[in-house]
């Protein structure tokens, strides 16, 4: 009987599938607190063992059981799922852009920065050169990207926060080094001829860079420059521009939503946590450039000095970087144009 | 009004089997929810902006590019699945050899193969020390993160429509016809062109319109090998993504009615093929 | 299924070398388009050994739990789509209404839609912004970012599915049998039980089997509505791109691995069923139900 077989046997196989997939999926206990922190590609590691020592600490002091959930993924296309309505108490992101449109979606009360110390800004990284060994093609500053044979990987400014802080990095290169705008245009123009792939974000970028062999400098947050150095076992070497733009990802209580939920205490205290002593400690040892001015300084070993100008040095606002920049029609958009003819 | 009166009492006279109450009821119920009202929110929502507006953003020079883009590199792979799909068809009907039945199997793979899995690994394969780019790319033939790539992908993601539409027919295909043709002197190759493309041909064209509608809506297999430069390689639905991701819901979803138009359109000509396919039934 | 026996004499009348050129050509199409990408998968889901393959994929709770979602997320669209496709081929098939041709073309709309713009549709519905968002928060029902959502997603690109596999079908076997049912004094459903679902069970199997597949691996649309908690609402292909973009490439294809064997059992269900299709044509008698 070939139909009765089938029907049991995928009653069988699916029944196994459904048992061996639940098997340890464990329910959350009642009365617990759940957060849930919605954060962009590469902070999985970190967020990880900073949850893990939050949950600790709050465990012991309240005695209450509590869960934090992550989510990651592109900056901006996390920041959307967070206005759309993903149920975030707090938020990570790459770019204030990305946590500002959240606020002007209503989602977060105003002024949010002064909420958190240090204008919630835990830690600020910025754009290296990843080279391969023994950097064959001498690349050391902004304009030997551009030479004759040399091919650059940066992910889409249009869709990763990674290739906006490049993008604006090698901008303020040349305009914080007394060059005019036209003249950044013309650099930026060469540059993006230079880009023979323009993945959708930053990994896919190291991956091009890395794996498939492809292209002979990457333009990487400072972190990702490390984990890529360290994932190739010494294959890439890390190129510190003279100039750079300082990264600062912010973080945020999604106010509405944590109010509702009634988690606004704990995300506070949660965030607040990324600022302590010990957990800043943790973030140096993640390649990202602590805040705590104590810590940046027990591990400047790590963090050579680099000349780093915020966005707001080379335009008025972030907003107005997006506007001027990546917007549909705006420069970004009028180069690659152009290289493309 | 006499016409219609007459038609329902025919129509009630049909009805001896029970349950199309209920089975026309639940299917238009499901019909309603999930098809019809997400796509006239989407029409909705264009419709806030301006006829101007709704212009600059479906139109402009970027989507534009990425248009081109995805019908060239659609109807590009298209035509190779149509040539592919013809020459599988063809053996597996026609020939017995060793592995047959397996191969026939594996056609239907790029149907079921997620969509991400198959854009991962065809990104990997092509590229510089991938399995096949190490002796492509020496040849200057650059597949990863050009047109070309994209079209590679899309074969792969179509190559079974041809083959299911054209392999049943082959099938059917009366023999006599061609032992007519011989005996009337023609040649071998006369027969194939006269006889039986002919016959195919319907089939084949609809094989051909299936592929090309699937190919312009892929999204998760392009992404991974396409490069996604704008201007070169951006692909339309990557421009929905990226319109989204600069929030811009409005002129993403211009985008996205601009192409569900098309697919609207190339759908019913494949249904017109279709019954043009069976009208000697 | 050819059977061989069925051919004829004269089937191959081309030169022997076209006829070997030809299978060739078949061998090179299937083996760089197919077979190779598939071993692919494998070789780099294993390379670092099977402890490592059985961690990423089997141990990793977050990985576990994309497994369960799946599960669920395809069992219940596929149910959804079994009752409407029935359904929808019992009414087609076996009556005459006004509005028949446009309600079959109608179904056949997911094959064409690109999945981003189905995601984007439902977000345009169902997200806090969209067009029931404000009415749907105040009652605390969540669609987008949550269970329902990927269902939705799912259950509409897989629409056309089983409907498409049962409605030429139907038309083939024609009512005379279930006429002779109701004639006879069967109830409705004795009908239904009896006659229809025993005449459709291999159409309704495949379109089955194909439905499962393609929900298996949904991806555009689901990627746009899941919100990616790790442990809550990933999926199998989302958890693929995230494990990627989180500089784990292993995992990543570890799971991808996965998901292309259940493709490949898939299809050798598929093979088998074909078979045993051809085997109960053969010998009526022997399959009853």
């Amino acid at each position: 009987m070939p139909f009765r077989t089938t029907l049991s046997l995928s009653l069988v196989l699916l029944a196994g599938l459904a048992v061996s997939a639940g098997w340890g999926c464990n329910t959350k206990p009642a009365g617990s607190v759940e957060l849930l922190h919605v954060s962009y590609d590469v902070t999985r590691e970190l967020c990880h063992e900073v949850n893990n020592r939050f949950i600790k600490q709050y465990e012991t002091k309240t005695g209450k059981p509590l869960a934090i959930k992550q989510s990651h993924g592109g900056s901006s296309s996390q920041a959307r799922s967070v206005i759309d309505g993903l149920k975030a108490d707090v938020v990570s992101l790459a770019l204030w852009l990305d946590v500002n449109a959240i606020s002007k979606s209503g989602l977060i009360e105003p002024g949010w920065e002064q909420r958190l110390p240090n204008e919630s800004i835990p830690y600020h990284s910025t754009v290296v050169f990843v080279v391969r060994k023994g950097n064959p093609k001498q690349i050391k500053d902004w304009p030997d990207l551009v030479k004759e044979g040399v091919e650059v990987i940066t992910p889409n400014p249009k869709t990763s926060g990674n290739g906006k802080l490049s993008f604006l990095a090698a901008w303020g290169s040349v305009t914080t080094r007394g060059g005019s705008e036209d003249e950044a245009k013309v650099y930026l123009s060469a540059l993006y001829q230079h880009v023979p792939v323009l993945e959708s974000g930053g990994r896919g970028a190291t991956t091009t860079f890395l794996n498939k062999q492809i292209g002979d400098v990457q333009l990487a947050w400072e972190n990702e420059g490390y984990l890529a150095v360290k994932e190739s076992e010494g294959e890439v070497e890390i190129v510190y521009p003279p100039v750079s733009i300082r990264a600062e990802p912010v973080v945020a209580v999604v106010t509405a939503v944590a109010k509702r939920k009634g988690t606004t205490a704990v995300a506070d205290d949660y965030l607040k946590f990324y600022f302590e002593p010990e957990i800043q400690k943790l973030i140096a040892e993640s390649y990202f450039r602590p805040s705590d001015a104590a810590v940046l300084e027990e591990f400047k070993d790590k963090f050579p000095p680099v000349q780093l100008f915020r966005v707001t040095d080379i335009t008025t606002s972030w907003d107005e970087a997006q506007s001027k920049f990546f917007s549909e029609g705006a420069i970004f958009d009028t180069l690659s144009r152009q290289a493309a003819k | 009004m006499s016409s219609s009166a007459a038609k329902s009492t025919a129509l009630r006279k049909r009805r001896v089997l029970p349950g199309l109450g209920l089975s026309l009821g639940y299917s238009l119920t499901v019909v309603t929810l999930l098809l019809l009202i997400p796509l006239a929110a989407c029409f909705a929502k264009a419709a806030t902006l301006t006829p101007s507006q709704f212009w600059a953003a479906a139109w402009s020079e970027r989507a534009q590019a990425a248009y081109f883009v995805t019908f060239i590199c659609s109807f590009v792979a298209a035509i190779i699945d149509t040539f592919l799909g013809l020459i599988l068809a063809w053996v597996l009907v026609r020939y017995d050899f060793y592995g047959k039945r397996f191969i026939d199997s594996l056609i239907d793979l790029p149907f079921a193969l997620p969509t991400a899995v198959a854009g991962l690994v065809y990104a990997n394969l092509y590229t510089k020390n991938g399995w096949f780019g190490q002796w492509l790319v020496p040849w200057g033939i650059e597949v990863s993160f050009t047109r070309l790539g994209i079209i590679v992908v899309l074969v792969f993601v179509g190559l079974p429509f041809v083959v299911r539409t054209v392999q049943p027919l082959l099938e059917t295909l009366d023999n006599d016809l061609e032992d007519a043709s011989e005996l009337l002197g023609a040649t071998r190759w006369q027969t194939l062109s006269m006889v039986i493309f002919p016959a195919i041909q319907p089939a084949l064209l609809t094989g051909f319109a299936l592929t090309f509608a699937r190919a312009i809506g892929e999204f998760g297999s392009v992404v991974f090998i396409s490069g996604n430069k704008q201007y070169k390689t951006e692909i339309a639905p990557f421009l929905i993504v990226s319109r989204l991701e600069e929030y811009a819901y409005a002129e993403a979803t211009a985008v996205a009615v601009v192409l569900i138009v098309i697919s609207l359109i190339l759908l019913l000509i494949i249904n017109g093929l279709e019954r043009w396919n069976r009208r000697y039934d | 299924m050819t059977e061989p026996a069925a051919r004829g004499f004269s089937r191959s009348r081309e030169p022997a070398w076209v006829k070997w050129l030809l299978i060739g050509a078949v061998y090179l199409i299937v083996t760089v388009l197919i077979v190779v990408p598939v071993v692919q998968v494998f070789c780099i889901a294993f390379s670092a050994g099977i402890e490592m393959f059985i961690q990423k994929a089997l141990v990793d709770h977050d990985s576990r739990h994309a497994m369960w979602m799946t599960f669920w997320v395809t069992l219940i669209s596929v149910t959804i789509n079994i009752f409407f496709g029935v359904a929808l081929a019992w009414a087609v098939a076996r009556f005459k209404f006004p509005g028949r041709t446009l309600l079959i073309s109608m179904v056949d709309l997911p094959f064409a839609i690109s999945p981003v713009a189905v995601g984007l549709m439902f977000m345009l519905l169902f997200g806090r912004q969209g067009f029931f968002g404000g009415w749907l928060d105040e009652w605390g029902i969540e669609i987008v970012f949550s269970t329902p959502g990927l269902i939705l997603a799912t259950t509409f690109v897989t629409l056309p599915f089983i409907a498409r596999e049962l409605i030429p079908v139907m038309e083939a076997i024609g009512p005379d049998e279930e006429l002779a049912a109701i004639t006879l004094g069967a109830s409705g459903w004795q009908m239904f039980w009896m006659i229809t679902i025993p005449n459709i069970r291999w159409a309704l199997l495949y379109g089955i089997i194909l439905c499962t597949a393609r929900a298996m691996g949904e991806f555009g649309a689901v990627s746009v509505l899941s919100g990616k908690i790790a442990g809550l609402t990933e999926t199998m292909p989302l958890r693929i791109d995230k494990l990627f973009n989180e500089h784990d490439e292993q995992g990543a294809f570890a799971i991808a691995a996965i998901l292309t064997l259940f493709s490949l059992i898939t299809l050798a269900a598929k093979a088998l069923m074909e078979h045993w299709v051809l085997a109960s044509i053969k010998k009526p008698d022997a399959d009853e139900l």
